[in-house]
């Protein structure tokens, strides 16, 4: 139920948005060609004449061309899409995220695709630029030598060539802008309204991009154009037009209706091409109803507690949006999820639809605490994950030498300062998530584990912070990317083990590198490639935010709402659990936001036609998770203190209660 | 339908309302304070007193500083220039057409045309919305709730949804922040923060307040555990949007996710996702703008009022809306009864109250507003003569501004003035009113005012546990807190204290009954 089912969903809200792509290209054919030949002085003459044009067979062609390029393009949309943006860390990874071979592939067929509506726009148009051939121009001198020759219609090859460079460039900034994420609205519409809303926000975007792009084609044609041109002239044996101004001079520039003539066409690609996507988008994202529960078993897979766990991010995105809509909206579904099963009265829509948001909600969570140690200052954590990886050597070991050797690092590198504030959320989830059972008992996942017999009992251990070092230790190499030094320490540590050679190769090695990263860095281009984007890493944790504030408000939401919808106090058994999770998701975004990179207040960002919202969308659930709790202390007041949690959430809860955090 | 004729007849002079036992006002002198019990047992809550010229008010803004400043030569171009930033086209047009003897006669005259053209468009459209050629000021007052926004020190109030803690914006342009129990005052001062018309705590939230400006809206993050008096401008979030301004009133959706704010020149209501500061526009053809909005308490409704005479009820499902033409002239103000089934509200130049009611969805899948046929008239407030001890009071006539308490059992009106007549008073009239089974809608008493003040603006206490709390402006810059306390069998959280009821000066307060049913 994962891949079959997305084609499932998707094929019906494909057809239709590409059915309402082409059936709205008519009338954008048809505002073109008025516009194409629009003249001041017989304005009434020009509209008699577009019409009529636009009932040619040409013109015809023309449509059927344009709607085939429209399933095209609606093809890659389709092909491309994707729910999580990828968020590129430094210029160099966008660049390699353009590179790809699937997003060449899309650059260079978007190319070709832009050549030929350029081509059906000159026909469309009819205008001088249509011909790609000219009969030469008789020489005013009188040679007959050059009379029957023909000549190579450098406009028309200036205006093809545009749109194979618009194409292009609107495949590169549909990758750059995250064009191929779906964003869903955060406001429920119809897709009417919603289309009709976009539309001019669609318009003006298309005109401005199209400007850009006709002055940028222009000044590389100014300076490259001279390449395409001979080649084609010696390929196809034409003569260059000796009349007329080549248009790689100041003077062939300055062609106004030329001008005129590209960015009318440019606007018209990006505007049909654009429709496409914002079709496909306003489709795709509408909203979906799963049934909560079935009576026959082989719809099963297709119910809501299903459809949450499945492996299709698109589903698992609809599904968690549908859960908070139903959350909100609709009272008698949420019965349906409060219902025990018939025989054996067991909650299991609930239980599958808590276990599905709690699953995520402790993801990021870990996530979360992952994030913080990777970035907790300059070579701490390097140190603090060599120091469990050797730990955990000597473990297996089991080496008394090892072990002194290795006894005075806790010391030293203060895993103190380093381990202590992510230790209580990381641990007590580890040791829910190591049960099996995300709903065991906050108080038993709180167990800290303090090993006195172990020979570091100094500071605090648990065999879940090996484990977590090691896992740290995997992602290693990003760390090394941020430009920590290996400390004379941990060499001194190592040197007087057998394997010390190997150590110091390494070490070596580190060195090297940071010299030769050192070196780099003072080169500016490096700089400029290589510089990560502060926000980035940070931005990167919370890519997939929209399902966690999804499951936030549907949490919430049903537990406000079992307050009085509940009967048979489904909710009850895991409200601890539920509790427990927000608040500990709670502790570690806001340690996240006091990270330094991290600005506690969303950039401004200026509204335009695409969505950049997945650059905020930590502040979006900084804000959601905080309602989210407020809601359900303020539902249930009181009566919380009922609620078996721990004594420093509890504290917590009270804050929340007191209307104090 | 009710009439004001109804009503027991105001307090003789000198005596104002102490607080209302079901249904009896219980009256008190005017020159003396209150009991002190009353304070620390019943309404705990501070009382002010910020008269204006305590505050100093800001000077009027110019539009532009120009005339301040000596002439300097500049070619016609730079001024074009310099002209088009400020103001734009029509200015840059403006400046062409006024420097004839230095541009080509032909640009001259196509500025000149085009110009004339702008403002014959600009009129015509004026003439359609009167209220698009009034200035940004004028408009905020006009629009605001307040009954009297540019004189009176006070301008806005917000009680905040679930705390014993109110927000007070004042002439200055400051926003001060009481809460009960704590000695730190918060001023709030940000430099857009001009000409505040409204303002709204966000629910589910201990310290996040929007504030409707003149340019924008802005969303101050109050920290409520700090003590510092003077919180940053760094704690505001700045919404703009171009179009956008002056923003006349914002809502918070009761559940606790979007904001939505209004600007009497916009015609679309925006949607804000505060957090992420990205909006969306809600537009729809007619109106020429929206001036006061106002959401039901359950989160499914809002109401839209627009300058000309038609506004909307929107479904915050689908964000669908029903449009209601009303014919005598724009909506004044509404208010929403606590299951957002019955709305009821008044327009401008008619002394009636008209209620609509709306059906309960039923599919919850189908987003319907569900508002019935027609509107009914339930309340006739139109001018009354009262005979008090020293000649005749007269009562009634425009509505300025309606509050429903949140457990639905009061409902207050604040009725203007006849500015032309000196016998005339602006009073609170209060109703007693029944949602369910049938709409009841019953005479409760007036809330005088003291001598030489005239009620401001009025907001029910969100979460009093006693009854209803209903908190007053003035226009001399006082602030008071009038309890009612009645019995209420329909919402449990309200458990009356018994032993807290002070007794008035005229000894008409009985002990408390105990009748009170607290389930």
């Amino acid at each position: 139920m994962s891949v079959a089912g997305e084609r499932q969903v998707l094929r019906w809200r494909v057809a239709a948005s590409l059915a309402w792509a082409v059936i709205l290209l008519p009338l954008s054919c048809l505002v073109f060609i008025s516009l194409s030949r629009f003249h001041v002085f017989h304005p009434a003459q020009c509209l008699a004449d577009s019409i009529k044009d636009a009932l040619s067979s040409s013109t015809y062609f023309c449509l059927l061309i344009l709607s085939m390029l429209q399933a095209v393009e609606c093809t890659f949309n389709v092909q491309f899409h994707s729910v999580v943006p990828s968020i590129p860390g430094s210029r160099l990874s966008l660049i390699g995220l353009v590179l790809l071979p699937q997003r060449v592939l899309h650059s260079i067929i978007h190319a070709t695709m832009g050549v030929l509506v350029f081509w059906c726009c000159s026909v469309l148009s009819q205008s001088q630029y249509r011909g790609f051939t000219v009969p030469c121009s008789p020489d005013p001198s009188g040679h007959d030598a050059n009379s029957q020759a023909m000549c190579l219609n450098e406009r028309s090859f200036f205006l093809l060539l545009a749109g194979g460079f618009m194409g292009c460039c609107y495949s590169l900034l549909y990758f750059i802008h995250n064009m191929n994420c779906l964003s869903f609205p955060s406001v429920q519409q119809f897709k009417y309204l919603q289309f009709r809303q976009s539309i001019p926000k669609l318009l003006k975007y298309s005109c401005v991009q199209s400007l850009y792009l006709a002055r940028n084609f222009a000044a590389l044609y100014y300076f490259l154009g001279y390449i395409p041109r001979t080649w084609i002239q010696a390929a196809l044996n034409l003569h260059a037009d000796q009349h007329l101004p080549p248009l790689d001079t100041l003077r062939g520039l300055l062609d106004l209706s030329l001008f005129y003539q590209i960015w009318l066409s440019g606007v018209f690609l990006l505007t049909t091409w654009y429709i496409v996507w914002l079709l496909f988008q306003i489709y795709a994202t509408e909203t979906r109803t799963f049934p909560v529960q079935t009576a026959f078993p082989e719809e099963a897979a297709k119910c809501l507690p299903n459809m949450l766990s499945c492996n299709s991010p698109l589903l698992k995105y609809l599904a968690f949006q549908d859960l908070m809509l139903l959350s909100q909206y609709s009272p008698s579904r949420r019965q349906e999820a409060f219902s025990l099963s018939q025989p054996g009265g067991h909650p299991h829509n609930w239980i599958a639809i808590s276990r599905e948001c709690l699953g995520v909600l402790i993801n990021l969570t870990l996530r979360l605490v992952a994030h913080q140690e990777a970035a907790a200052s300059n070579g701490r954590v390097r140190l603090s994950s060599s120091s469990s990886e050797s730990r955990k050597s000597s473990s297996s070991s089991g080496t008394s030498f090892v072990n002194s050797t290795v006894d005075p690092f806790p010391n030293v590198s203060n895993p103190r300062t380093s381990v202590p504030p992510f230790l209580k959320p990381g641990a007590s989830l580890k040791a829910s998530w190591d049960s099996g059972s995300p709903f065991a008992s906050p108080a038993v996942g709180h167990i800290t584990g303090l090993d006195l017999s172990s020979p570091w009992h100094g500071s605090v251990q648990s065999p879940h912070i090996m484990r977590r070092g090691a896992k740290l230790w995997t992602c290693g190499p990003d760390i090394q990317g941020n430009g920590s030094d290996v400390s004379p320490v941990s060499k001194a540590g190592f040197g007087p083990t057998g394997s010390d050679r190997q150590h110091v190769l390494y070490a070596w090695l580190q060195n090297k590198q940071e010299q030769i990263k050192h070196f780099l860095a003072k080169r500016v281009l490096f700089m400029y490639l290589f510089s990560k984007h502060p926000e980035a890493s940070s931005q990167e944790v919370f890519a997939d935010s929209q399902i966690h504030i999804w499951a936030l408000e549907a949490l919430s939401h049903l537990v406000a709402a079992s307050f009085s919808e509940d009967r048979m106090g489904v909710v009850q058994t895991t409200l601890s659990t539920i509790l427990a999770t927000l608040l500990n998701l709670q502790e570690a975004s806001e340690k996240h936001f006091k990270l330094p990179h991290a600005s506690s207040k969303p950039t401004r960002t200026t509204s335009s036609l695409v969505d950049s919202s997945y650059k905020t969308l930590r502040f979006a659930v900084r804000s959601s998770l905080k309602t989210a709790i407020y809601r359900i202390t303020t539902t249930f007041g009181e009566h919380l203190h009922a609620v078996p949690v721990s004594s420093e959430h509890r504290k917590k809860l009270q804050q929340f209660l007191d209307f104090k955090e | 339908m009710c009439s004001l004729d109804l009503f027991p007849p105001p307090l003789p002079r000198g005596e104002v309302t102490l607080y209302e036992y079901n249904n009896t006002m219980i009256p008190w002198l005017a020159d003396e304070s209150p009991p002190p019990s009353f304070h620390t047992a019943m309404v705990n809550v501070p009382e002010l007193f910020i008269p204006l010229d305590a505050l100093k008010a800001p000077g009027r803004m110019e539009l532009s500083s120009k005339s301040a400043f000596i002439h300097h030569k500049e070619t016609v171009w730079k001024r074009s220039l310099n002209a088009w930033h400020q103001v734009g086209l029509a200015g840059l047009l403006e400046e062409l057409s006024n420097s004839e003897e230095e541009v080509p006669p032909l640009l001259c005259h196509v500025s000149r045309c085009s110009l004339a053209a702008c403002r014959w468009l600009s009129s015509f459209h004026g003439s359609l919305f009167p209220h698009l050629l009034m200035k940004s000021e004028d408009l905020t007052a006009e629009f605001s709730q307040a009954c009297d926004w540019t004189g009176c020190s006070l301008r806005a109030f917000a009680w905040h949804p679930h705390t014993n803690k109110f927000a007070l914006a004042l002439v200055d342009d400051s926003i001060r922040i009481y809460t009960t129990g704590s000695p730190t005052i918060p001023t709030l001062k940000h430099r857009l923060q001009k000409d505040v018309a409204s303002m709204a705590w966000k629910p589910l939230c201990a310290s996040i307040l929007a504030v409707a400006c003149q340019s924008c809206v802005l969303v101050w993050h109050i920290d409520p555990t700090s003590l510092s008096t003077r919180p940053s401008s760094g704690c505001a979030q700045i919404l703009t949007h171009p179009g956008h301004s002056p923003v006349t009133s914002v809502a918070w959706s009761p559940k606790g996710g979007v904001l939505l704010s209004a600007s009497p020149v916009d015609t679309a209501m925006l949607v804000w996702d505060v957090s992420t500061e990205s909006c969306v526009p809600l537009q729809r053809v007619g109106g020429g703008g929206v001036t006061f909005l106002s959401w039901s308490p359950d989160g499914s409704k809002v109401l839209s009022a627009t300058p000309s005479a038609v506004f909307r009820v929107w479904e915050t499902h689908m964000w669908t809306c029903e449009r209601w033409p009303t014919l005598n002239g724009r909506c004044q103000t509404g208010c929403w009864s606590p299951d957002g089934s019955r709305l009821l509200f008044a327009v401008k130049e008619e002394s009636v109250i008209y209620s609509l009611s709306f059906c309960v969805v039923e599919a919850e899948a189908q987003a319907c507003v569900g508002g019935s046929e027609r509107a009914t008239p339930v309340a006739d407030v139109s001018e009354v003569v009262f005979q008090r001890d020293n000649g005749e009071v007269r009562v009634g006539g425009e509505i300025q501004s309606m509050a429903w308490d949140p457990s639905g059992e009061r409902l207050a009106v604040l009725l203007r003035e006849n500015s032309n007549d000196p016998t005339s008073e602006a009073v609170i009239a209060v109703y007693r009113t029944k949602n369910n089974p049938k709409f009841e809608l019953l005479p409760c008493g007036f809330i005088p005012s003291k001598k030489g003040e005239d009620p401001q603006l009025m907001q029910f206490h969100p979460c009093f546990q006693k009854g209803a709390l209903l908190s007053v402006l003035w226009s001399s810059g006082r602030l008071s807190h009038i309890p009612f306390y009645f019995v209420n069998a329909q919402f449990p959280r309200f458990t009356p204290e018994i032993g807290t009821i002070v007794h008035g000066e005229t000894s008409s307060a009985a002990a408390m009954p105990s009748l009170f049913t607290e389930t």
